[in-house]
């Protein structure tokens, strides 16, 4: 697996931390992937990352959103227009937005969790018909920390979704909800006999947020979780992500809840 | 509004679920409906704490107020939620500011009035106490994830 040259081609701040940009192919064509997939991103001279790919699998360039939490995911929000960076993927499970079809959906996200759910809210929006009640509920640190702003406006302004977004503290000119995102889950309208739910930020988030689904009646079969790991080679050699009997650069980052969900309490794993 | 109406709304919100018919008379009896304008205070904080508020209609802003920072949202009720706990325990005074962020409707419920009666009637302190301590116990798991900053983790995108 070689990484393939791609060109920045915008980049655009969305937080203190927090950069989106748009990668086209300086080799090959453009990448097909599918919503919940990722990408190693290699910022030259400093090492190589997995990062999701957050951008719509149906149109447009390649992109990703990039926190910046180590040496190589700053080189990536360093990077540029114009620059280069190598990229290998996609690799590793999706959304599976297709086999929800017919269902009520409920996505939750928190943080930059939210970059690899929005393939997925781009995919529903498109076939919004196939679909029952669709709801997304947002969770950030405070106002300035939430990614995507201008399009989660957007968004709200579909009367066919509802978009729910709460901070954990918030300034007096912020008059959204404030409080965690699992209390966003209680009064959402959705038949959970009927719904899929797809959940995306740190795992104990995930870990909070599956409950409070399940307390409201989602099967367990249902909810699909994308889980991060120390993913390194991104084709199962090396054993980086190792998590039980899977390799997350391989089985996951999506998986099934209730095939994590033991792993997930077992503080050794 | 009618005394009827507000018994009413009361009989199905689900803070006062299986509450015996006697006692939900009784606390419909000590409340009246208020509305507020955005921007105006429900409750400030150090004022005596004689009442709480079932929200009907809009959202309110829970608030502590920083020296040199101004005014933080800590909370946000909305629609059904219980505003104030402060009625229940002594000083008897709110820790915190609620404002209207929109036009809000709300009971309110005379907590200095229903402390005495629960005095009285120790079986209808318990059936309040019960519910106030779900929801105390809701706001301490809130304010415990918070802490742990839910969103923060090593995530790069």
């Amino acid at each position: 697996m070689v990484p393939l040259r791609y060109r920045v081609s915008w980049k655009r701040r969305e937080t203190a931390d927090t950069y989106t940009f748009a990668l086209d192919p300086v080799d090959g064509a453009p990448m097909a992937y599918r919503p919940g997939q990722f990408n190693m991103l290699y910022a030259f001279g400093v090492g190589e990352v997995p990062i999701s790919i957050s951008g719509d699998p149906a149109a447009g360039p390649l992109i990703h959103t990039v926190r910046s939490v180590g040496a190589v995911s700053r080189a990536l929000c360093g990077l540029r227009e114009g620059d280069v960076v190598g990229v290998r993927g996609p690799f590793g499970s999706d959304w599976q937005v297709e086999a929800a079809a017919g269902n009520d959906l409920v996505v939750v996200a928190g943080g930059i969790g939210l970059a690899p759910l929005r393939p997925a809210i781009y995919r529903i929006m498109a076939e919004r018909s196939r679909f029952g009640q669709v709801a997304v509920l947002i969770g950030a640190r405070s106002p300035k920390d939430l990614i995507f702003q201008r399009e989660i406006g957007s968004w709200r302004s579909h009367l066919d979704m509802e978009v729910e977004v709460t901070v954990d503290h918030a300034g007096p000119d912020w008059h959204g909800h404030v409080g965690v995102v699992t209390e966003l889950i209680p009064p959402v309208a959705f038949r959970p006999e009927e719904a899929t739910a797809f959940i995306c930020g740190p795992e104990v988030m995930i870990r909070f947020a599956a409950r409070a689904l399940l307390d409201r009646g989602i099967p367990r079969d249902r909810v699909r979780v994308s889980m991060e790991r120390n993913m390194k080679c991104a084709i199962g050699h090396c054993g980086h992500c190792q998590f039980g009997p899977d390799f997350v650069c391989m089985a996951g980052p999506v998986f099934p809840y209730q095939r994590v969900e033991r792993l997930m309490s077992i503080r050794e794993v | 509004m009618s005394l009827e109406t507000i018994d009413q709304l009361l009989r199905t919100h689900p803070f006062f679920k299986d509450l015996d018919p006697g006692y939900l008379e009784l606390v419909a009896g000590c409340g009246k409906n208020m509305v507020f304008e955005t921007g105006d205070y429900l409750c400030r904080e150090g004022d005596p704490a004689d009442l709480f508020f079932i929200v009907r209609r809009g959202r309110v802003a829970i608030e502590v107020h920083l020296p040199a920072r101004g005014s933080l949202v800590i909370d946000t009720a909305g629609e059904a939620d219980v505003v104030g706990a402060s009625w229940l325990f002594p000083p008897y005074r709110w820790q915190f500011d609620a404002r209207a962020l929109e036009p809000v409707g709300v009971v309110a419920l005379d907590g200095a009035c229903l402390r005495d009666k629960c005095e009285e009637d120790t079986r209808l302190g318990y059936q309040l106490m019960k519910r106030f301590a779900e929801i105390l116990v809701e706001r301490l798991e809130s304010a415990r994830l918070r802490l742990i900053d839910l969103y923060g983790g090593g995530r790069a995108g």
